[in-house]
């Protein structure tokens, strides 16, 4: 069988060692639904098999850390009782193929992911890559993604706080859509995935189980694209937010209650996946009797029920004597709830159809034992990417560069979108997107003090000219949003988007940027608890950017007193903080000439690192009314995004004005603004003028009206949409 | 004074305007499956997607066994505040005359809006001056509001000229029943109660209700 050029297991992905070692396992050749149900279990997207080995490198200890990577999110301790559970994910090949139902399901994935161990979720944020506005292509693909987010979040009563959009050539294809979502937990409502108690009842909750989403993991998420991906619509799963958001509350019940021993959401390869990994983490085994599961198709075959994708489920594992107590809260709330299977000692995954069994696989082999491979890492002798189209000439004035970086769509406001998304609902967004570097979110309605503040983080651009620097500037980048709003942070989580980690620069990306991150979380004491990978994002033009996405979640004191990214009053003085030192090398402005380069300047980790915990201890102090983090397009876009946001000028000085000194990016850098006596007590200040005025003068540089500042800003995404 | 807020399967707002009522009165959650109102003195039908809201907007919530107590309620003269997704079930109820059709934009939208208030003579308007401004969001993607031949009396607020997000004939963003006692709107007042969050200019709404309530 292992021979033959069509062999069943090749085209579900399986090599042929790996076919053997599944026959090695089970002792025996597999039957059709053990070979479909094997097939996703080791896919990349399940088994992690280039990544694993990488990702242990990564820190995942810390005093606060209470689940770290493994369980369905990670979560840390925030005091008063509580803890904060958060994860990123990604949906990014089923979103290239329909945008609206993949990026919607994304959302609705990483939910469950929260509200399985215990959390209420309180906000999610979006990170998203496409290509040029200027392809109908990537017009479609943005416009369809930001309304399949806002119908997902908006419908199921969770804001979408915060998030961030780049559009590139390299995403043009395979376009990126990662969703991140936060929740709140007492800790003592937390619960874990293991499977536990021989002779418990597992019961499946939800929506019933269709042929949505067959194959999905494996079709979709560990291969790359092609031509024929519009065949594969029918294998991008279909999102019921109203059927989620009974879920959620009744899950959340039933954990109050404690009627549940553990839980654990489908997501990826539905139900085969869930039970498994249920039972390895409890040491356990499960029978799951798939004639028993709620099904919406009548004729499905069993392997297709186990595989399914259907959205809107959970398992969980629940004593029989708090049975009838589970299913009266479910009636209450109108969510399906199916008793199908039990807990077993065989510490096996056995699949019955009524009487007959048609499945029978040792867990450990399933969930533990999928062969991890070791990448084949190699630099690329040259440059892997096409330079970007020029679009603005050598030369130009200053103004003219400032005014076509605010109009270039990856610094543009995004109001287009998050305007589509409900920032608002749950009553804790004390500060709403665009308003400061993170967005801030009050416990007190949850019994606990001050708030947290959440981000999400990354450039594939600067990843692409130097993948380690890449990488560690998405956590500082974050890590700095959150010390722009008095925050510190307590965790982050990741997702790794890359091309295929068979190729060997493809694996050098990989490998480099882990180790970014890696060096960028040590220096800041920041542990990873969890996150995701996505290969395999490339086409026939190539490979996508290498884009790790930082997602982080930190804590303050006091709301009241965050400072926003608008300048706020005529008077205020204007001061930079560093260290900075910023490059044209893999700015915004190399781009817009028509260039990318092949390294970043080195990045002293630790000056930057002893700075953040500088600048979050005075914003704490309360005194600043502005602080915003330089980013991209320069000091020259930071300083006209505060004259936006706070509709005022301002008249400014600088020490040096030559094009890396206004447009030029790296880490470090903010612009800070309140009481002259307050910021010139900031330690480190450097004092560069002051608020007032209706324009934004850079002294013998620049003098731009905030009207036209704004006009330009808030203009260029609708502008580019409707061409 | 006690509140009671309707909480059916996708409502996303319940709490949140829970939450805003107790700070000026008592407040409970109604079930929709309940017929029992619980005593309450005013009810607030609140946003989200009742029942999923893939018919039409409010058009299955007007079904639910707790509205038939609350139209008999309205009737009977009690003070009903329909916010968002309340607004179209009231319509849907016919309590309120008129219909919310898609927004112009056929696209979601959440912004903070001025509003001003047009009639103080209900309940829930009368702690405000006449043509007051209130800084409220809005938040919904079905809000365009459509009453051929309304009496001008039955509007309650107006968007602030230049500020209409959805399309709404006239600017109207809320409108009361030819008694008064029962009155919808599309922005939240319910998210217009702390500085903190954005606004306290919502407050009103709850206050004047619970002003008629002790008077």
């Amino acid at each position: 069988m292992t021979g033959s050029a069509t062999a069943p297991h090749r085209e579900l992905g399986l090599t042929d060692s790996e076919y053997d070692g599944i026959c090695e396992r089970l002792g025996r050749e597999p039957n059709a639904l053990e070979l479909a149900v094997f097939s996703l279990m080791w896919s990349e997207h399940c088994a992690y098999k280039h990544s694993r080995k990488l990702l242990r490198e990564l820190p995942t200890d810390g005093p606060y850390v209470l689940m770290g990577p493994g369980e369905n999110a990670g979560v840390v301790d925030i005091g008063d009782g509580l803890a904060v559970a958060f994860k990123v994910e990604s949906h990014n090949h089923p979103s290239a193929v329909e945008p609206f139902q993949g990026a919607a399901t994304g959302v609705g994935g990483i939910l469950r992911d929260v509200f399985a161990v215990g959390a209420r979720p309180i906000a999610v944020l979006d990170s998203l890559r496409f290509g040029e506005l200027d392809s109908a292509r990537s017009r479609y693909l943005f416009d369809w993604a930001v309304k399949g987010i806002g119908h997902y979040g908006n419908s199921i009563g969770v804001p979408t706080v915060g998030g961030e959009v780049y559009f590139e050539g390299p995403y043009e294809q395979n376009c990126l859509v990662n969703a991140m979502c936060v929740g709140v937990a007492r800790r003592a409502r937390l619960i874990r995935s293991a499977a536990a108690g021989v002779g418990n009842e597992v019961v499946l909750l939800g929506a019933r189980t269709g042929r949505d989403g067959i194959g999905g993991a494996s079709v979709l998420a560990s291969a790359e694209l092609s031509e024929e991906d519009a065949s594969k619509r029918p294998s991008v799963q279909i999102g019921d937010p109203f059927e989620e958001s009974k879920l959620l509350e009744c899950c959340l019940e039933l954990l109050d209650r404690g009627a549940v021993a553990a839980l654990q959401d489908l997501g990826a390869a539905g139900l085969s996946s869930s039970s498994s990994e249920m039972a390895s983490k409890g040491g356990v085994g499960i029978d799951v009797d798939v004639s028993r599961v709620p099904l919406r198709e009548a004729d499905m075959e069993p392997f297709e029920i186990m595989i399914s994708e259907s959205q809107e489920r959970m398992l969980c594992v629940a004593e029989p004597r708090r049975l009838p107590e589970l299913l009266e809260v479910c009636d209450r709330w109108e969510v399906r709830a199916t008793p199908i299977g039990a807990v077993t000692d065989t510490g096996r995954l056995r699949v019955l159809d009524g009487d007959e069994v048609v499945g029978d696989m040792p867990v450990t082999a399933l969930v533990d034992e999928c062969p991890l491979y070791d990448l084949e890492p190699e630099p690329p002798p040259g440059p892997i990417y096409p330079t970007p189209p020029e679009r603005l000439p050598r030369g130009s004035g200053a103004t003219q560069t400032l005014l076509a970086l605010l109009a270039s769509a990856s610094i543009a406001s995004k109001r287009f979108a998050f305007e589509q998304y409900d920032s608002i609902v749950g009553s804790r967004t004390a500060r709403r997107p665009q308003i400061a570097d993170a967005a801030v979110l009050t416990l007190a309605g949850d019994g606990g003090s001050g708030a947290l503040a959440v981000s999400i983080d990354g450039n594939g651009r600067r990843a692409a000219c130097d993948p380690y620097t890449g990488a560690a500037e998405a956590v500082l980048e974050c890590a700095r949003n959150l010390a722009c709003v008095g925050a510190e942070p307590l965790g982050l989580t990741n997702c790794l988007n890359f091309g295929n980690p068979e190729k060997p620069h493809i694996a050098w990306q990989l490998t480099r940027a882990v180790a970014g991150l890696r060096d960028a979380c040590l220096e800041l004491g920041v542990p990873v608890v969890g996150g995701n990978v996505s290969l395999y994002n490339e086409g026939a033009e190539g490979p996508i950017y290498p884009t790790p996405i930082v997602g982080m979640v930190g804590k303050l004191p006091d709301p009241e007193t965050v400072p926003r990214l608008g300048f706020a009053e005529e008077g205020h003085a204007v001061a930079l903080l560093g260290p900075f030192a910023p490059a044209l090398e893999g700015s915004e402005l190399e781009k817009l000439r028509g260039g990318l380069a092949d390294c970043l300047p080195r990045v002293d980790l630790q000056a930057q690192a002893d700075a953040l915990v500088r600048l979050s201890g005075v914003v704490r102090e309360g005194r600043l009314a502005t602080v915003h983090d330089v980013s991209d397009g320069g000091l020259a876009c930071a300083l006209a995004e505060c004259c936006i946001g706070g509709g005022v000028g301002a008249r400014i000085e600088l020490p040096e004005t030559s094009e890396a000194d206004l447009f030029g990016e790296g880490p470090g850098g903010v612009v800070i603004a309140g009481p002259r006596a307050a910021v010139e007590a900031v330690q480190g200040a450097v004092v560069v003028g002051s608020v007032g005025g209706g324009a934004l003068e850079i002294a013998g540089t620049l003098t731009v009206p905030v009207a036209e500042l704004a006009r330009v800003y808030e203009g260029a995404i609708p502008a580019a949409l409707t061409r | 004074m006690k509140f009671g807020v309707v909480r059916f399967p996708g409502s996303c707002d319940e709490v949140d305007a829970l939450l805003a009522c107790r700070r000026f009165g008592e407040a409970e959650l109604l079930w929709h499956r309940d017929r029992d109102l619980r005593g309450v003195d005013a009810v607030v039908i609140p946003g989200g997607f009742s029942y999923g809201d893939y018919l039409r907007a409010g058009a299955i919530a007007r079904f639910a066994p707790v509205m038939g107590s609350v139209v008999e309620f309205a009737r009977d003269g009690g003070p009903v505040l329909g916010i968002c997704n309340g607004f179209q079930v009231l319509c849907e109820a016919g309590l309120l005359p008129g219909a919310l059709l898609p927004n112009r934009s056929l696209r979601f939208v959440c912004r903070q809006v001025e509003v001003v208030v047009e009639n103080r003579d209900t309940p829930f308007t009368r702690a405000c001056e006449q043509g007051e401004r209130l800084s409220v969001p809005v938040k919904h993607q079905t809000g365009r509001y459509f009453a051929p031949g309304i009496a001008p009396e039955q509007v309650v607020l107006r968007y602030a000229p230049g500020q209409n997000p959805n399309g709404a004939q006239d600017d109207i963003a809320g409108v009361c029943g030819p008694e008064g006692n029962v009155v919808g709107l599309m922005p939240h007042p319910e998210h217009a109660v702390d500085p903190l969050t954005g606004s306290a200019d919502g407050g009103r709404l709850f206050e004047s209700v619970a002003m008629v309530a002790v008077a």
